[in-house]
């Protein structure tokens, strides 16, 4: 009995956990966006991140688009040239990365990359009492450090994942081309056929969103981290973990409303 | 006659974490133009203090008054314009590192520009103002240009300085000061301290833990133990209080009232 009790308890107090740091957060996040309509604004920082984020992951993102575009036309012509349906790769090529593969692997690539390095940097700053040195110099950190990075993360990744979309096609093409010997014109004909301006918006809706909840896991595990060194690294790791946990949920959810019908 | 309103009085302030009372009901007065150094042990609440009355953290209970005013009762916005009259220099110097040197000194500078608070400065403006900060506190205009990676310990502390007194605030803190620097430029550093609080007729508070500084740069001296002052006077009695704690703690005695655990 009283071990089923324990197990209760400690579910309840899991989920308690879970509840609070979600209110934590949207507040967290909600306190940062006021401050989208309240000057001053740091233009210098929404600009050195949106570089950091938009043109510094290019070559990661990029090789990781071409590369799953590629795997995506050959696992296809495995499975469909059973059936004699090599005719539906270019459209299953462009349908995934468009839809799915774009998205979500650029905002892994960047959770990875970015969301680590915004956590480390804003935890190194909060346990080196430069956060505190922020506010004792007429400027509040959150509108200076947290606002301008959210801000970056929406509009930069939707532009990353353009790049994917065109660059993950462009893998699919070469390897049908190269390799399986497609027609490169029948491909294209085809690609061109199968592409819709909804999947695309919806890849780069969802990159908005994405970018946010990444900038959103770094600011806030990097902003609440403590302890030195260690709580620093546990920050960063935390932050990474979380916005790719988000990043899946929401792809799910974002999919059902979108494409359930 | 009517006694002189102290520039910080703090009556009864509080502040526990968790079971762990930091801070049992500190009174304290600052009188305007005058140095207050609070020395004691590790943990006995220092840093929390000075935090307390910059508004980083937020006390249990208790007032503190700046110009008379009870700043804990304002609400953020309304205790900028105190906050403004503060410069800080933290104990690791607490420099931006994705900033140079000139950048950091004139950050508050630019800032307040920046919130209608204080006079506009251009970029170029700013670097000028920087290189006159840094010959204040003994540096070369030209290291302006590093990053603060590219300082050693003590050139951190002086660039700290410089930040904090680049708004000539009318209150500054210095937390540790000295901590981690060899006894001579601990002395410089204190020098420039004294310097430049006695410059600028501002109030100062220092927290330390190292006598030979409490000594340079206070006018006067008290002891936080237990979560309380329990001795405040001049320097030249820092060693001679009369009060066991004092003595103890001063000269640096194993055996006294204070207790130490140290494993074994």
């Amino acid at each position: 009995m009283n071990g089923v009790l324990d197990f209760v308890a400690g579910l309840g107090r899991t989920v308690l956990d879970i509840v609070r740091t979600a209110g934590r957060v949207a507040l967290f996040a909600a306190v940062a966006l006021s401050h989208m309509v309240r000057p001053p604004f740091y233009w210098r920082t929404l600009w050195g991140t949106l570089v950091e984020i938009g043109y510094f992951s290019l070559p990661v993102v990029a090789l990781t688009a071409l590369f799953s575009g590629g795997v995506i036309a050959l696992q296809s012509y495995t499975g469909f040239a059973q059936y004699h349906a090599q005719n539906a790769i270019a459209g299953i090529v462009i349908l995934a990365v468009t839809r799915e593969l774009g998205p979500v692997l650029a905002g892994l690539m960047v959770a990875g990359r970015v969301g680590a390095a915004m956590s480390a940097e804003i935890g190194t700053m909060r346990v080196t009492d430069q956060i505190d040195a922020l506010s004792t110099l007429s400027t509040n950190p959150i509108k200076y450090l947290v606002t301008p990075r959210l801000v970056a993360g929406t509009l930069a990744l939707p532009f990353l994942v353009l790049v994917a979309d065109i660059l993950g096609v462009l893998g699919g093409f070469t390897v049908c081309v190269m390799k399986l010997d497609f027609s490169a014109s029948a491909y294209i004909a085809a690609t061109l056929a199968s592409l819709k301006v909804m999947d695309v918006t919806v890849g780069l809706v969802k990159a908005a969103i994405f970018g946010f909840l990444i900038a959103l896991m770094g600011c806030y595990h990097g902003y609440h981290s403590r302890g030195g060194a260690e709580g620093v690294g546990a920050a960063t790791t935390a932050a990474v973990v979380a916005a790719s946990i988000l990043l899946l949920t929401f792809d799910y959810l974002l999919t059902d409303v979108f494409f359930s019908q | 006659m009517t006694e002189a309103t102290p520039k910080i009085r703090i009556r009864g302030l509080k502040k526990a974490f968790g079971p762990k009372v930091v801070l049992d009901g500190v009174d304290l007065d600052v009188m305007g133009g005058t140095s207050f150094v609070v020395i004691g042990g590790s943990g006995t609440g220092k840093s929390v203090l000075l935090r307390c009355i910059l508004g980083l953290i937020t006390p249990d209970a208790g007032s503190i008054e700046i110009d008379g005013v009870d700043v804990t009762t304002l609400s953020p916005r309304q205790r900028e314009p105190y906050m403004a009259r503060i410069g800080m220099l933290f104990q690791n110097g607490a420099l931006f590192d994705s900033l140079s040197v000139w950048e950091n000194v004139t950050f508050g500078l630019m800032a307040a520009a920046r919130i209608g608070r204080g006079p506009r400065i251009t970029r170029a403006q700013a670097r000028q103002r920087a290189g006159t900060l840094l010959e204040q506190v003994g540096m070369d205009p030209a290291v302006g240009a590093l990053s603060p990676s590219e300082l050693s310990g003590g050139m951190q502390k002086r660039v700290g300085l410089a930040r904090a007194i680049a708004a000539q605030p009318e209150i500054l803190f210095f937390d540790e000061p000295t901590t981690g620097l060899d006894p001579i430029m601990g002395a410089v550093i204190d020098g420039l301290i004294a310097d430049c609080v006695r410059r600028l007729g501002s109030t100062a508070i220092a927290i330390t833990h190292d006598m030979a500084s409490a000594q340079r740069i206070g006018d006067r001296v008290g002891m936080l133990y237990q979560g309380r002052l329990i001795w405040q006077g001049t320097p030249s009695t820092l060693f001679d209080s009369g009060n066991p704690v004092v003595d103890q703690f001063t000269h640096g005695r194993r055996e006294g009232p204070i207790k130490v655990d140290v494993p074994t």
